[in-house]
């Protein structure tokens, strides 16, 4: 039961956490109809999220109460389950503290120039790409559902994050050292993708998760088709940053928590 | 035909309520005029994304956050149908972002106000973008075609934001006393900046006039002042909060409320650049730009290449 939540989390939090990062730019993007696209994309994360902490809340609910109130270490949400109230959409995502958190590092990673959020998408959106196609014969009916939805939506913004990545690679002398230099320093963060956690080991064997490891070569093929077409180098690095998965995240996520759970930490239990 | 017939055919095209369209014959001040007034509205779309924008990733809740990030995005889009609608009199939009980045060109004074807390939010819904609607409403008749048919698509998405707006109020209204005294806060600090939205009073409005003639204009000033006056008391009732203007009472007579005055200095403050916002906005948008040329330059790079690989395949096809 446990995995499944954390796993269901897993998935909940990259599409939160990028959400969030892509709606920083919201106003500030190089030009309207991308500064559009960049907030539609954020939407469809966001969406994405919602579903996905809707279903976390249904399954932590279902485990049993004296249980429950061990699973996270963060007062508000243990006060809260303490006193019997059931968890809804909000509270796994607004009053979770980092180490509870279960995202990609890669997700948490700042904007920097565009050129870093290209990068940081491409590589998320080419695997999340291959990970819901996987995820829709799920046999956790919820998720299948949500996986399926979201295919669409993956499928438009993997599209829009290659197109970029090609203009830049292919576009100025600038624009295609930016690129990548960003693709130099999120490579570090791409292999996390595939490193199993022990969530999605167990949820692999129950039929209700993906192989994410099995998903590494059409990634690579993939990743290797487009920076071939955007005039690209695949960095040598091989070592692989990761612990987001497992919940040891870098320094930026706190900060992002800080902004995204403020309202409901200084006006604890009030409704919006 | 002389320049006389011209200016006969399109006044008589005023007179008749017959839309002028950008390939006719227009004088030089109506399009000037016209294209003042579509661009400053256009960059105060655009401008007004930063006050709300500051809320997107402190947002209380995801399903608000997710509602917020689509208002923006309106934004950013009625920016752009506005954009194309000034295009159609012969400026482009990069000129006209230009005189927004300079300071040349003006837009709307209201947002260079600062949004401090998340009743901020609902409130612009409700009382700036109520108060926009006023005046969009009267221009979805203006006399030139394209900006009153971007006007009829904006006051759809516009009405849906001020309902919106006051749908976060409500809720806020119903909850906690700390939340009230939020919703109160932001009425106060909104509600006079909000009656400055619809300018100067009539008699020190020198454009109306000729904008009334030209039938760019539909009403005066304060006479859409006033009807937004007098619908906002009583939603502002329902909301159990108080318009911080003692003077304001219902006049029999009149039929309409009346008000206190309007401090107008603040307003011409505000319009010249002395706003608590008008340098961090100015510098925000002069960074978005400034930071994107790069990628703006990138992308035109590309395009170009794209278009010569395939000139290029087409001559050896041949």
């Amino acid at each position: 039961m446990l995995d499944h939540l954390f796993y269901t989390l897993q998935l909940a939090d990259n599409a939160l956490i990028l959400g969030h990062r892509l709606g920083e730019w919201c106003g500030h993007g190089p030009v309207l109809e991308q500064d559009i696209a960049l907030t539609n994309i954020s939407l469809d994360h966001i969406g994405q999220a919602r579903s996905l902490y809707q279903h976390a809340a249904h399954l932590t609910n279902e485990i049993p109460q004296e249980q429950r109130a061990k699973i996270f270490q963060s007062v508000t949400l243990n006060n809260k389950i303490n006193s019997g109230e059931l968890l809804q959409e909000d509270d796994l995502p607004y009053l979770r503290d980092a180490w509870d958190f279960r995202n990609a590092l890669l997700t948490e990673q700042p904007n920097g120039d565009w050129a870093y959020t290209v990068a940081r998408s491409f590589f998320y959106d080419v695997f999340y790409f291959l990970y819901y196609t996987k995820l829709k014969d799920s046999k956790d009916a919820q998720l299948a559902a949500i996986a399926e939805k979201s295919l669409k939506e993956v499928a438009y913004h993997q599209r829009w994050s290659s197109e970029w990545m090609i203009r830049l690679g292919d576009g100025t002398e600038e624009s295609k050292t930016r690129i990548q230099n960003a693709v130099n320093d999120y490579w570090q963060y791409s292999g996390e993708l595939f490193v199993m956690s022990d969530a999605e080991n167990a949820m692999l064997k129950k039929g209700i998760g993906v192989d994410a490891a099995a998903l590494k070569p059409e990634w690579d093929a993939k990743v290797e088709a487009i920076f071939k077409e955007a005039t690209l180098s695949i960095p040598e690095e091989k070592w692989m940053q990761k612990g987001g998965k497992q919940c040891r995240h870098s320094e930026h996520l706190g900060f992002i928590l800080a902004e995204l759970q403020y309202m409901q930490r200084a006006y604890p239990g009030m409704e919006w | 035909m002389t320049v006389r017939d011209f200016q006969e055919a399109f006044d008589e095209k005023i007179d008749k309520e017959i839309a002028i369209e950008p390939r006719d014959w227009m004088p030089d001040n109506y399009r000037k005029t016209l294209i003042r007034q579509i661009s400053q509205h256009a960059h105060s779309e655009i401008v007004g994304m930063l006050p709300e924008g500051n809320w997107i990733t402190r947002a209380p809740s995801l399903r608000r956050k997710a509602v917020l990030l689509a208002k923006v995005q309106d934004e950013a889009g009625h920016g752009l149908y506005l954009y194309s609608a000034a295009e159609t009199l012969g400026i482009t939009r990069d000129e006209m972002v230009e005189q927004l980045h300079s300071g040349k060109a003006k837009y709307s004074s209201i947002f260079n106000y600062p949004t401090t807390t998340w009743a901020d939010i609902g409130a612009i819904g409700w009382l700036v973008d109520g108060a926009a609607i006023m005046n969009q409403v009267a221009l979805c008749r203006t006399s030139y075609g394209p900006y009153a048919r971007a006007m009829v698509r904006i006051c759809k998405e516009e009405s849906f934001h001020q309902r919106q707006g006051y749908e976060i109020l409500l809720h806020m209204s119903k909850g906690t006393e700390i939340q009230r005294k939020m919703v109160q806060d932001a009425i106060d600090r909104w509600w006079w900046p909000s009656l400055m939205m619809f300018g100067p009073t009539d008699d020190d409005s020198p454009n109306t006039a000729q904008s009334m003639r030209w039938r760019v204009k539909r009403f005066t000033n304060d006479e859409l002042r006033q009807r937004f006056i007098d619908v906002t008391v009583e939603q502002c009732k329902i909301l159990g909060m108080e318009l911080p203007d003692p003077e304001l009472k219902w006049n029999e007579e009149r039929g309409h409320f009346d008000y206190g005055p309007i401090d107008w200095e603040e307003f011409w403050n505000v319009v010249n650049g002395n706003g608590p916002c008008n340098r961090e906005r100015l510098k925000a948008r002069n960074d978005a730009w400034e930071k994107g040329a790069w990628v703006r330059d990138a992308a035109l790079a590309y395009s170009e290449k794209r278009k010569k690989r395939a000139k290029e395949a087409d001559t050896k096809a041949a």
